[in-house]
């Protein structure tokens, strides 16, 4: 799994790539810290792209949880968007959407 | 037609992306839509998942889960069943273990969603569990079914193609 951050305007674009299970999410909630650490400040909301997501199970649940606590600190609202049908399967199952919205 | 396959994997995490695209692969007989595969892979990662971090507390790979798996076809659909078999811990509560968003490690960020979604993304779940001694997880799903079919949100031509191709 791969992240790649990127700010338009005052929006900060995180675009996950590949797969999100057990065995790789903690080193990639680890990097998605230290990029809130470094652009949270300059964002007015940051977006999770799951268009590249080629599987999800529920790590990728508590991986955008954790991450939606982490930017709720520094006051960024968190959003999704462009997930696949499998990935919004599952994301809709969970209720993620009731605290992180679709756009 | 039937089949059957049975696949012993150390408990090691890094085992979850093997497992599931093998219970994926075997099941590509009965031709599967891709949205029947994503539901069997995301079930089968809950459940491998769940052995290696909750049976066997992320052990060191000594430990071993054992899944097997029966494919059906009638001349109207195709049914896959999974077992998945650890032998760790055992659940001491199943019924509280089952409940939406219930979790033992809330501090690893894990969302407690493992077995509601086995249960969502599957037609059949069980779970029998024993303390000390493991828990056994079985999983059917129907593929090319009536029930299935009107889940699919697009359109029919485009899944029969899949089905070729599968």
């Amino acid at each position: 799994m791969n992240i790649v951050p990127q700010m338009s305007g005052n929006v900060l674009y995180m675009q996950l790539q590949g797969e999100i299970d057990e065995h790789n999410a903690a080193q990639a909630r680890a990097y998605a810290d230290r990029i809130a650490e470094r652009y949270a400040y300059q964002s007015a909301r940051a977006v999770f792209d799951l268009a590249s997501v080629s599987f999800m199970d529920s790590t990728g649940i508590g991986f955008l949880i954790g991450r939606y606590k982490k930017f709720s600190r520094y006051g960024v609202p968190v959003y999704v968007t462009n997930p696949t049908q499998a990935t919004d399967k599952i994301l809709t199952v969970s209720g993620v959407y009731s605290i992180i919205p679709k756009i | 037609m039937e089949n059957y396959m049975k696949l012993e994997i150390a408990a090691k995490s890094i085992n979850e992306s093997f497992a599931r695209s093998a219970v994926a692969a075997f099941a590509l007989s009965l031709s599967p839509s891709l949205s029947e595969l994503s539901d069997i892979k995301t079930a089968v990662s809950e459940a491998v998942t769940n052995a290696i971090v909750h049976a066997y507390h992320g052990a060191n790979g000594q430990d071993k889960i054992e899944i097997e798996c029966q494919t059906f076809q009638t001349s109207t659909e195709g049914v896959l069943h999974i077992k998945i078999t650890d032998f760790g811990c055992g659940i001491s509560d199943v019924e509280e273990a089952l409940k939406p968003f219930f979790t033992t490690l809330a501090s690893d960020e894990r969302s407690g969603m493992g077995f509601t979604i086995m249960q969502t993304f599957s037609d059949g779940f069980s779970v029998t569990s024993e303390q000390g001694k493991g828990t056994c997880v079985t999983l059917t799903k129907r593929i090319g079914g009536g029930v299935a079919r009107q889940e699919e949100s697009y359109p029919s031509e485009t899944v029969e193609r899949e089905r070729v191709n599968a």
